[in-house]
């Protein structure tokens, strides 16, 4: 009598599947513990000693940011208080957010914490996305700091009568239904002048997050679409 | 319903698992029409059911209807695996009636308070504003609880009764599915380990714990519909949690692309991503086949029968064979490598596939669970399908189906203007939904949309008056 196929044997299966789940599991968890350290926030003295980090650390505030062609990988990368030789972040080009350039690292710290959870608290990622994650009701904000729209010469910040970046996004924020861009307006959502201050710093230290080159050619492109 | 067929304890409470999830199902749908018509009219409803909250009750209600009705089927079938009636039921009654409860809390926070201030309070008592789980943290602890006795029950029947392949799957899937939910609690002020936490939550819960789930029902489908041999049943059930489980937990990766993470998520998401579809394409060919199969076995005995002993309930188990090969596997497929990945991540395009994936995927097999519900509870032996049921599924299957290819289209508008061309800026956002087939896939999504809710009274209609219907064989 021929001996019966181990192929079509439940326990075969069985233990392949718990095998093969294990197995899967244990990769992921191990790829977890590299990744992690990788992306925990960097502080105050990795920027001040040139580190790079791909989470930087609250402090970045402080530093103008760019977004840049890496030859070296390939895509864009966020360049922290502009470019040294290797065309990494040299961290030497300050900017001012809100009057200063000399925020510490817990005041940064503090008002990153509120920025992150007002995002939260205001339900922000149900209409836009963040890291690309989130509704797409609204524009991406991964890189809303480095939009040109916001910039000198944008028409937001025209709009809202104010000189700088922060303090026209921060304006924006607390009063976004008296100023509509389009029939699609956001909301008011009771975001008060210290919340708008936080959620301002969450975002420029999210436009300094390394995404890997997303979103790809951000403010790049002028003109071109339908012929304007 | 008068007439309650139903002997057992567990199948009762499967069925009030059942009706909840009916309810909630339809306020899904409703919240998804509000949503709908804001992308057509921008006006509608502004700063009253603004575009975040009706999308936040669209999703979480899925979530839930889903959660409840998963929890239900799982009641349903364990006398049936095990052989005994299950064990802890008045815990079970007890669970069921503080899940509803919080549910209906959490809600009518979510519509009447909507959002609160930047502080710890708004995150433990409003909204965790987190897409998918904004479920504020006393609802986490209670669904871990409410989940946890879940998990006894099913434990306690499963290893005193008769532990089958399908309930032993079933025990091994509901607690990774039970303990997954945990990584999704926590608060950071880092964007990217938060998404890296949150992505445990989503991903391992809906391309790998829920699948396996929709194994081991389909399996119990397969084995009380058309009277599949258990042994065939359980060896292909096996060798999908090996081939789902291998895909998916790594198959995470997909989404490591852009929040922070390193690079090598690129290899690996890619490459197990895109594994992700066999075992769908596999469970379906398995469906087909087995139903093949017995239809043989019962026409070379020379009788003009079918083996359907629940033809609606069989009809949407077959749509989910087809539905989540086609909705997450190729739907998925379509944006699952990071060089497509990189300009359609965050677009309609992954809407499309949201839209198609949980239908196909997770809707249909437990519309499915519901027919089997009615069947049992009005002691029919073999169910035909009514007018309604055949109307309700094609209305659904069409609408939705509809939905998907009418976003998929806006997804390309926006995928070519607003990423590949203006580099995804506000001004080139807004460019991207100006355009003309853009506005046209928001206004036949609405239509779709409109269908598939219409689709779904009919279905109500068809569950609550079927098992009164004459022509069933009792």
């Amino acid at each position: 009598m021929a001996k019966k196929s181990v192929w079509s044997d439940n326990r075969f299966w069985q233990r392949s599947a718990a095998w093969i789940t294990g197995f899967a599991a244990i990769l992921l968890i191990w790829l977890t513990f590299d990744t992690i350290p990788q992306i925990t926030m960097g502080n105050n003295a990795d920027i001040e000693n040139g580190v790079t980090k791909r989470v930087p650390g609250p402090t970045v505030i402080n530093y103008k940011i760019t977004y840049e062609m890496s030859k070296k990988r390939g895509h864009e990368i966020p360049i922290i208080g502009g470019k040294n030789k290797e065309g990494t972040s040299s961290f030497q080009e300050k900017e001012k957010f809100f009057g200063r350039d000399d925020w510490s690292q817990e005041e940064a710290a503090e008002l990153l914490a509120l920025g992150k959870l007002g995002s939260q608290a205001k339900n922000c990622m149900d209409c836009h996305t963040l890291l690309g994650n989130g509704a797409y009701y609204a524009p991406d904000l991964t890189k809303a700091w480095l939009d040109p729209a916001w910039g000198s010469e944008g028409s937001m910040q025209a709009m809202t009568g104010k000189s700088t970046k922060e303090e026209a996004m921060a304006e924006f924020l607390q009063h976004p239904s008296q100023y509509p861009t389009h029939a699609r307006m956001m909301p008011n959502l009771g975001i008060t002048a210290a919340e708008a201050k936080g959620l301002v710093a969450f975002l420029k230290h999210m436009s300094s997050i390394d995404t890997n080159g997303f979103p790809r050619n951000f403010g790049k492109i002028k003109g071109a679409v339908h012929g304007k | 319903m008068a007439n309650n067929y139903l002997t057992s304890e567990s199948k009762k409470l499967a069925t009030w698992y059942f009706t909840f999830a009916a309810i909630i199902f339809g306020a899904q749908l409703l919240f998804g029409l509000v949503a709908a018509i804001q992308y057509v009219m921008p006006g509608f409803l502004f700063e009253i059911i603004d575009f975040s909250i009706a999308r936040i009750i669209h999703i979480n209600a899925l979530v839930v209807w889903m959660v409840f009705a998963m929890m239900g089927s799982v009641y349903w079938l364990l006398p049936d695996e095990t052989g005994i009636e299950t064990v802890g039921i008045g815990l079970g009654k007890l669970l069921y009636w503080v899940f509803v409860a919080a549910i209906v809390v959490v809600v009518l926070v979510y519509l009447f308070i909507q959002v609160g201030p930047a502080d710890q309070t708004t995150i433990w008592f409003i909204t965790e504003g987190r897409e998918y789980i904004e479920a504020p943290r006393w609802a986490d602890i209670g669904i871990v609880i409410v989940v946890l006795g879940f998990i006894y029950n099913l434990y306690a029947t499963g290893m005193k009764g008769n532990r089958s392949g399908i309930v032993t799957v079933l025990m091994a899937d509901m607690l990774a599915f039970a303990g997954i939910y945990l990584a999704g609690m926590g608060y950071t002020d880092n964007i990217s380990i938060d998404q890296y936490w949150w992505w445990w939550v989503i991903h391992l819960w809906v391309e790998a714990t829920w699948e396996v789930f929709v194994g081991s029902i389909a399996a119990y489908g397969l084995i009380t519909m058309i009277g599949a041999h258990r042994k065939v049943v359980e060896m292909w059930l096996w060798i999908e949690v090996a081939m789902l489980f291998g895909s998916g937990i790594l198959g995470i990766g997909h989404h490591y692309f852009w929040i922070g993470t390193p690079e090598y998520w690129w290899e690996i998401g890619a490459l197990f991503s895109a594994l992700e579809p066999l075992p769908l394409v596999a469970m379906f060919i398995h469906v087909l086949y087995d139903w093949g199969k017995m239809q043989g076995e019962e026409d070379a005995l020379g009788k003009e029968r079918s083996v359907i002993t629940n033809k609606p309930a069989f009809t949407w188990f077959v749509l989910n064979a087809f539905g989540n090969f086609l909705g997450a596997g190729i739907w998925g497929f379509f944006h699952t490598l990071p060089q497509v990945n990189l300009y359609t991540h965050g677009t309609q395009f992954t809407s499309a596939h949201g839209h198609l994936a949980f239908f196909g995927a997770y809707a249909t097999i437990l519309i499915g669970m519901f027919y089997i519900g009615v069947q049992g509870k009005n002691g029919i032996k073999i169910m035909h399908a009514t007018k309604k049921s055949i109307w309700s599924t094609a209305m659904i299957v069409g609408g939705v189906m509809g939905m998907t290819v009418a976003l998929t289209a806006a997804g390309y508008v926006q995928v070519l203007v607003s990423r590949a061309q203006m580099g995804a800026t506000w001004a080139g956002y807004f460019d991207g939904q100006a355009g003309i087939w853009f506005a046209q896939g928001m206004d036949w999504r609405l239509i779709m949309g409109v269908i598939t809710f219409l689709g779904f009274m009919v279905l109500i209609a068809d569950l609550l008056s079927t098992g009164k219907a004459a022509h069933h064989k009792r």
